[in-house]
């Protein structure tokens, strides 16, 4: 459903993804590891296009377009279809819960009031803040400001949704509350890419998990056969720091 | 000690001062302010946009007019343009003086504040496929507008003072008003000190509904910068 080939991107002299491939199949759950620095969240980010890359082909949902040069309307396009859910959620901070969720439904995709609201509604029940659809982001936690990021991704009915590191901000309770309803839509079928570190995700809700060192992929392969037994030395090391790596049972 | 003759004075000047405030130094002041509001927010947004050439163009009307003095432009506009044949009465001669000079400033105000929004909430309007334009238009600047209010309050505040200025070009204002009581009365101390109390009083309001502003306005309780909850 998404391909990726070759995608390299620079800041100044520094290299950030040096040929990167990638392929995502619809109901895919993939999980993006690595250490800081790696390119991951880059990658993501070049996918939606809020960086541009300097090179690389994305074939998505059927269409094929040149990353370095697709023009404005490729680019609303390919962003019509999917979802970007942020480490420091960026909600509207002028918008309450649901107001987050309507805003780019009525004004993104001139979607009626009533109908974007009824939507609305529905995603924000679905992430379990039905009751604070009327609250602004700061009177809610940082994992119900995630939740609702996430209800405003899903509202729009994306393909694919990108998560980058969504509980990097969390404290270990607030972290568990999203991974509960990012487990509930990989559960529904959701296609979901996702920069992580948190291991016990990665092992358990994703199919296939990519290893990415120094803007290259290390190792991908399937989610068990990964954290059972890692193919190269660089992956069994960082999952041994990350205590990830423990053969299952 | 106060003679009889000067609290007279005093008494039936108040109203000889206060009524000119009434229905001319709080009009100009809160026209020229809504019309410099109007210049601020497109200089500041053409320039936080990157527009071409508009950008520069709004950087070139800003450091004419900050570095130019009001008395100056006031007599420019008032004095120097009759020349070109362009003939303005006072009191619109110095709304569009006051609306340009308080544009300039106000469009540096707006424009720090616009640049005080964190870069995300334009990439989630983008990634929920709103146009820039909206992103600018229904996130961005609301919450510039917000954190601009208390500065944008200061210079209502200084400009309702400045408009004292517009007595230098005919405009019959409070201080005009005050300066002719003084010239029949010679009594420049105790009147001075009234219309200042005046301009005091005027001042004072402002600043409370500054704060009744700012309660309104804080219903969403940001208080800009600080991005994480």
């Amino acid at each position: 459903m998404l391909e990726v080939q070759n995608l390299c991107k620079s800041f100044g002299s520094l290299a950030v993804l040096q040929g990167v491939d990638l392929q995502v199949e619809t109901g895919d759950v993939i999980s993006i590891l690595g250490p800081s620095g790696s390119g991951k969240t880059t990658l993501l980010r070049c996918l939606n296009f809020l960086e541009r890359a300097d090179e690389g082909l994305l074939r998505f949902d059927g269409a094929e377009y040149a990353m370095h040069k697709a023009g404005k309307k490729e680019i609303a396009a390919i962003r019509q279809k999917t979802a970007f859910v942020f480490q420091n959620y960026n909600l509207f901070r002028n918008k309450n819960a649901l107001q987050n969720v309507t805003e780019g439904l009525v004004a993104g995709r001139h979607m009626p009031k009533a109908e974007a609201v009824e939507r609305g509604q529905q995603a924000l029940a679905k992430v379990g803040m039905a009751d604070r659809a009327a609250y602004y982001p700061h009177q809610l936690s940082g994992g119900q400001q995630q939740r609702v990021a996430i209800a405003r991704a899903i509202a729009t009915r994306p393909k694919i949704i990108y998560f980058d590191e969504p509980t990097s901000a969390l404290d270990p309770e607030l972290t568990g509350e999203v991974l509960a309803v990012m487990r509930q839509l990989a559960k529904e079928g959701m296609t979901m890419l996702v920069v992580t570190h948190e291991m016990a995700f990665a092992r358990e809700v994703s199919n296939k998990v990519i290893f990415m060192e120094q803007g290259q992929v290390v190792e991908e392969g399937e989610a068990a056969s990964f954290f059972q037994a890692p193919q190269k030395a660089r992956t069994r090391a960082f999952l041994g720091h990350m205590g990830g790596y423990a053969p299952l049972p | 000690m106060i003679s009889q003759r000067l609290l007279d004075i005093l008494l039936d000047s108040f109203g000889k001062i206060l009524i000119p405030g009434l229905t001319m130094t709080i009009p100009l002041t809160a026209i020229s302010f809504a019309f410099a509001l109007v210049i601020a927010v497109a200089t500041a947004l053409v320039q936080f946009a990157h527009v071409r050439v508009l950008r520069q163009l709004a950087r070139f009307y800003v450091w004419v007019i900050r570095g130019t003095p009001l008395l100056v432009q006031l007599f420019v506009v008032f004095y120097g343009l009759p020349s070109l044949g362009i003939t303005l009465d006072p009191f619109p001669a110095a709304v569009i003086v006051f609306s340009i000079n308080e544009g300039a400033y106000a469009a540096e105000t707006i424009r720090a504040a616009l640049e005080s929004v964190p870069v995300g909430q334009l990439e989630a309007g983008a990634c929920v496929s709103m146009s820039y334009g909206q992103t600018i238009g229904r996130i961005v600047l609301p919450q510039a507008l917000r954190t601009a209010f208390p500065p944008l309050s200061n210079s209502l505040i200084a400009m309702l003072k400045d408009t004292s200025l517009a007595a230098n070009i005919t405009v019959t204002e409070m201080f005009m008003a005050t300066q002719r009581i003084v010239a029949r009365t010679y009594e420049p101390l105790a009147l001075y000190l009234e219309v200042g109390l005046i301009y005091l009083l005027f001042s004072t309001v402002l600043t409370k509904l500054q704060r009744v502003g700012e309660k309104k306005l804080n219903f969403y309780g940001y208080q800009g910068g600080n991005d994480h909850a």
